[in-house]
C-alpha cells in the first residue's frame, strides 16, 4: 500500500479547507437502500434510531409511512415522534417543527415522497436536506425503485412506473449507504407447478433489483473513497473497481478494441475510458479514420479523452495513474523499424513501465 | 443403483472485516429455522467473547468439537465425523476459511464442509471479502496484508446463495471503540492497521461488488430452461452459457504466476470464458524451475483450470502455436521481472510472445504486489 502527499496550490488548499469546514458543519446523511418493499428498511433504520437514542444521542422521528407492521409500531413506541403537519387533507413532515425542536439525530422514511402543494419544498429529500444544512443528523431509507436514474431499468422488471424520485446526487452526498441485503427465500420447496414457477419468476425479478441495489451501493462507496482520500490528501488506487482505457490512433482496429473493452468493462461492472494522444502534422485521411474511431467510442457510451504529451508513453501511463486505471488496451505494432530490434518498440516500452497496470495487446 | 441424496444447499454469509455481524446474522437465521421446526445444530461457532452474538446461540444443539495436539498444545476443532454421524439437516459452520490442525483428515474447514454437503446437510458459513483466492492480489494491495487462508472461487460459485451482511466502516470503527469488536488492547493494535477507514471502504467496495457478481452468475442459473435453485452436481447441461473466448494462462517457474493464474481465473469467470493453463518444459532446464512449475500447475488444477505440461525446445513458439491450435482468443502472461529487460541482449518472453501472437490478445498482467509507480 502507497500513500504520498501530492504538494498543493494556496487556492487548492484554501478550498480544501472551505470543504472541510463546511463538512464539518453540516449533518450526517446515512442512507438504508433496499430493493423491494418488505426487506426491512424502515425497521433497520428505526431500530438504528432506537440504539442510538439508548446510547444517549438526541434522536426524533420526523416521519414514518402511514401503514405498519406490529414490529415497527412496537419501535416507534419507543422514540419521540414530531407529528406530521396536515395540509389540506395531506401530510408533510414538519420541518419547522424539527428545525425549532433542533435534534442531533432526525428520522426520515419516505424520502422521495411528493410534498402537497403550498409545502416548503417539493419533496421530502429537499426537507432532509434542509435539515442536514441546519446541522441535524438524518437517519432515512429508500427503495432503488424511487432513485430517478435506476427509475426506467427498475420499472423493466418489476412493470410497476413510480413518479416520486430522489436524484442520484442527492444519495451521492451521502455519508454512509447500507444495502439491505436479505435475499430471495433460501428455499423454495413447494412441490406446485404453478406456484414454484410463479415463485421462480419472483426470485429472478428480486435478484436482478438485488444485484442493481448492490452495484448501486459500490459506485456510491467508491466515490465516497475518492472524496475521502482527496479530503485527506492522499493519492491511492486501490483497484476495487475495473477501469479500462484504450489507447486509440487513427490506424488502431479501434472497433474491435472498444467492443471488447465495453464487454469488459460491463461484466466487470467498471468504467470505460478511450483516450487519444494528440499527434502533431496528422493528414487529413488519418484525422478522418480517427475521427471514426473516436465516434465509435462516443456510441460505446466510453468517456474520451484527448491527451497532449510529449512522449505518447508516458502520458498515457501518468493519465492511467492519476484515474486509477487497471486495464490499458493498445493495438499490436504494425511494423517495426530497424533500430526499434535494438532500442524496443513503443509498445515493449508500455509494457515495461506499466507495472501495477494491466496491459492488453489487440491485434489489428 | 442406490439414488444419492441430493446435495445440501450452502449459504455464505459474507463480510468484510470482523465485526461487521456476519455470525450474529447467521445465527438469527439459524434460530429462525429452528422455529420453523427444521433440525438445525451448531457445528462450529467462534464466540470471540461477544456477549450478543453468543445469546444468539441460545437454544440451539452444539455437536461437540473435536480435541486434537498439535506441537504439545491441545485445540479444539469441528467434529465433521460426529456432525455426519448425527446428520441434521442444517449445520451451522462459523469461519468458512480457518485452516484446520496439522493432522488433520483435510486442511481446510471449507472442505469438511464439502464432506457436509456431499450428504445432504445444508450448511451456513461466514467468511470475509479477504479469503477469496482471486482477490488475494488486490486485497495485499489494499492491506498490506497477504491473506494465507483463501476460498477458491469455485466453492463459493457452488453456494446456493451469497448474502452481503453489511455495515458502514463508520459504524464498524465505532463498534471497535466501543470494544464490542475486540477488548480494548487488541482494539487500538487493530485501529492502527487493518481498521483504517479508506481500507475498509476499498474492502467493502469489493465485497459488494463481488456480492453482486454472485447475484448475477445465478441469475443466468433462473434462466436456463431445466430452473433449479440447487446447481446440479456438474454433470447436466446446466452450466452457463459459454462465451467465445477461450483464456490460456502461461505458466513459468517465476513466483508471479500465482498472481497471473488469479488473474487470468478472474477474467475468464467474468466472461463466462473456458480458462486453461499450459507450461513448457524445455529440454535442457534444471530441476529447480521443474518443482516451482509442477506446483503452479497444481494451483491452477485446485481453481479448477484444467493444466498441462507441454514440450518443447522454444517456449514463445509453443505455447503460441498451441494457442492457435486450440483456439486460444486470450493469452495471459505475467510481467518480466525488472532485469529481463536489457533490449540488446535478446527479447525476453514477453516481447517474444506479443510478436509472434499478432492473430490474439495478449495479456501482461500487472505486478499488483509492487509499489506504485512515483
Amino acid at each position: 500500500m502507497q500513500t504520498s502527499t501530492k504538494r498543493r496550490t494556496p487556492e487548492e488548499l484554501l478550498e480544501q479547507v472551505q470543504a472541510e469546514e463546511a463538512y464539518e458543519k453540516r449533518g450526517r446523511l446515512k442512507v438504508f437502500l433496499g430493493y423491494a418493499s418488505g426487506v426491512g428498511k424502515s425497521f433497520r433504520m428505526l431500530d438504528e434510531g432506537r440504539r442510538r437514542a439508548e446510547r444517549g444521542q438526541d434522536v426524533v422521528v420526523g416521519a414514518v409511512q402511514p401503514q405498519r407492521a406490529s414490529e415497527i409500531e412496537a419501535l416507534l413506541s419507543k422514540l419521540r415522534v414530531i407529528p406530521l403537519r396536515p395540509i389540506d387533507g395531506n401530510t408533510v413532515m414538519d420541518v419547522d417543527a424539527i428545525l425549532k425542536r433542533h435534534p442531533g439525530v432526525c428520522l426520515v422514511d419516505g424520502l422521495a415522497y411528493d410534498n402537497p402543494p403550498g409545502s416548503r419544498n417539493a419533496s421530502r429529500w429537499e426537507d432532509v436536506e434542509q435539515l442536514l444544512d441546519a446541522g441535524i443528523s438524518v437517519i432515512t431509507s429508500v427503495n432503488i425503485q424511487y432513485i430517478d436514474e435506476l427509475r426506467e431499468r427498475v420499472a423493466k422488471i418489476t412493470g410497476k412506473v413510480v413518479t416520486q424520485t430522489v436524484p442520484r446526487k442527492f444519495l451521492n452526498s451521502a455519508d454512509e449507504i447500507v444495502v439491505v441485503d436479505a435475499p430471495p427465500e433460501m428455499c423454495i420447496r413447494t412441490q406446485d407447478a404453478e406456484m414454484k414457477a410463479r415463485a421462480t419468476t419472483q426470485a429472478q425479478k428480486l435478484s436482478e433489483l438485488r444485484e442493481i441495489a448492490l452495484l448501486f451501493a459500490a459506485d456510491v462507496v467508491d466515490l465516497q473513497l475518492e472524496q475521502y482520500l482527496q479530503r485527506n490528501g492522499m493519492t491511492q488506487t486501490f483497484g476495487a473497481q475495473e477501469r479500462i482505457m484504450i489507447c486509440v490512433t487513427p490506424r488502431a482496429n479501434a472497433a474491435a478494441m472498444i467492443a471488447s473493452g465495453r464487454r469488459n468493462a460491463d461484466r466487470f461492472h467498471g468504467d470505460l475510458t478511450v483516450a487519444y494522444v494528440r499527434q502533431p502534422e496528422i493528414s487529413a485521411d488519418d484525422q478522418a479514420a480517427l475521427d471514426r474511431n473516436l465516434a465509435i467510442a462516443r456510441d460505446a457510451k466510453a468517456h474520451i479523452e484527448i491527451l497532449d504529451g510529449d512522449d505518447p508513453i508516458q502520458t498515457i501511463l501518468s493519465f492511467a495513474r492519476e484515474h486509477g486505471v487497471t486495464q490499458v488496451f493498445v493495438g499490436h505494432s504494425t511494423h517495426e523499424h530497424w533500430w526499434e530490434r535494438l532500442t524496443g518498440t513503443p509498445l515493449d516500452r508500455l509494457i515495461r513501465d506499466a507495472n501495477d497496470i494491466d496491459v492488453r495487446v489487440f491485434p489489428h | 443403483m442406490a439414488t444419492r441424496p441430493s446435495r445440501g444447499r450452502l449459504k455464505i454469509y459474507l463480510g468484510y472485516a470482523a465485526g461487521v455481524g456476519k455470525t450474529y446474522q447467521m445465527l438469527e437465521e439459524a434460530q429462525e429455522l429452528k422455529r420453523q421446526g427444521r433440525d438445525v445444530v451448531i457445528g462450529y461457532f467462534e464466540p470471540h467473547g461477544r456477549k450478543d452474538t453468543i445469546a444468539r446461540t441460545e437454544g440451539l444443539e452444539f455437536v461437540p468439537r473435536r480435541k486434537g495436539e498439535y506441537r504439545g498444545t491441545t485445540f479444539d476443532d469441528m467434529d465433521t465425523g460426529a456432525i455426519l454421524a448425527r446428520h441434521p439437516e442444517i449445520c451451522v459452520v462459523d469461519e468458512f476459511p480457518h485452516s484446520n490442525i496439522p493432522g488433520s483428515e483435510h486442511d481446510k474447514r471449507w472442505q469438511d464442509a464439502q464432506l457436509l454437503l456431499d450428504a445432504g446437510i445444508d450448511v451456513l458459513t461466514t467468511m470475509n471479502i479477504q479469503h477469496l483466492e482471486s482477490l488475494n492480489d488486490q486485497v495485499f494491495r489494499i492491506t498490506g496484508v497477504r491473506v494465507r487462508e483463501t476460498i477458491p472461487d469455485w466453492v463459493m460459485q457452488q453456494a446456493d446463495q451469497v448474502v452481503m451482511v453489511d455495515l458502514t466502516p463508520r459504524a464498524l470503527l465505532n463498534r471497535l471503540a466501543r470494544g464490542v469488536v475486540y477488548p480494548p488492547d487488541k482494539a487500538v493494535e487493530a485501529l492502527k492497521n487493518f481498521f483504517q477507514e479508506s481500507t475498509l471502504v476499498a474492502l467493502r467496495e469489493l465485497a459488494l461488488r463481488q456480492t453482486a457478481h454472485e447475484v448475477e452468475i445465478r441469475q443466468v442459473d433462473y434462466n436456463s430452461p431445466g430452473f433449479q435453485i440447487t446447481p446440479t452436481d456438474g454433470d447436466i447441461g446446466d452450466e452457463p452459457p459459454r462465451s467465445q473466448e477461450r483464456i490460456l494462462i502461461l505458466v513459468t517457474p517465476d513466483p508471479s504466476t500465482a498472481m497471473l493464474i488469479r488473474r487470468g481465473k478472474r477474467v475468464a469467470d467474468y466472461l463466462h470464458a473456458d480458462c486453461f493453463a499450459v507450461a513448457v518444459q524445455q529440454e535442457n532446464n534444471g530441476g529447480d524451475s521443474n518443482g516451482a512449475v509442477e506446483r503452479h500447475l497444481n494451483f491452477a488444477r485446485n481453481l479448477h483450470i484444467e493444466a498441462r505440461l507441454l514440450g518443447g525446445h522454444d517456449v514463445a513458439k509453443t505455447v503460441v502455436e498451441f494457442a492457435r491450435l486450440n483456439g486460444v482468443t486470450q493469452l495471459f502472461l505475467a510481467r518480466p521481472s525488472e532485469g529481463r529487460w536489457s533490449t540488446f541482449g535478446g527479447r525476453n518472453l514477453v516481447q517474444q510472445v506479443v510478436r509472434l501472437a499478432r492473430d490474439m490478445q495478449v495479456i501482461i498482467v500487472a505486478d499488483r504486489n509492487r509499489q506504485q509507480a512515483k
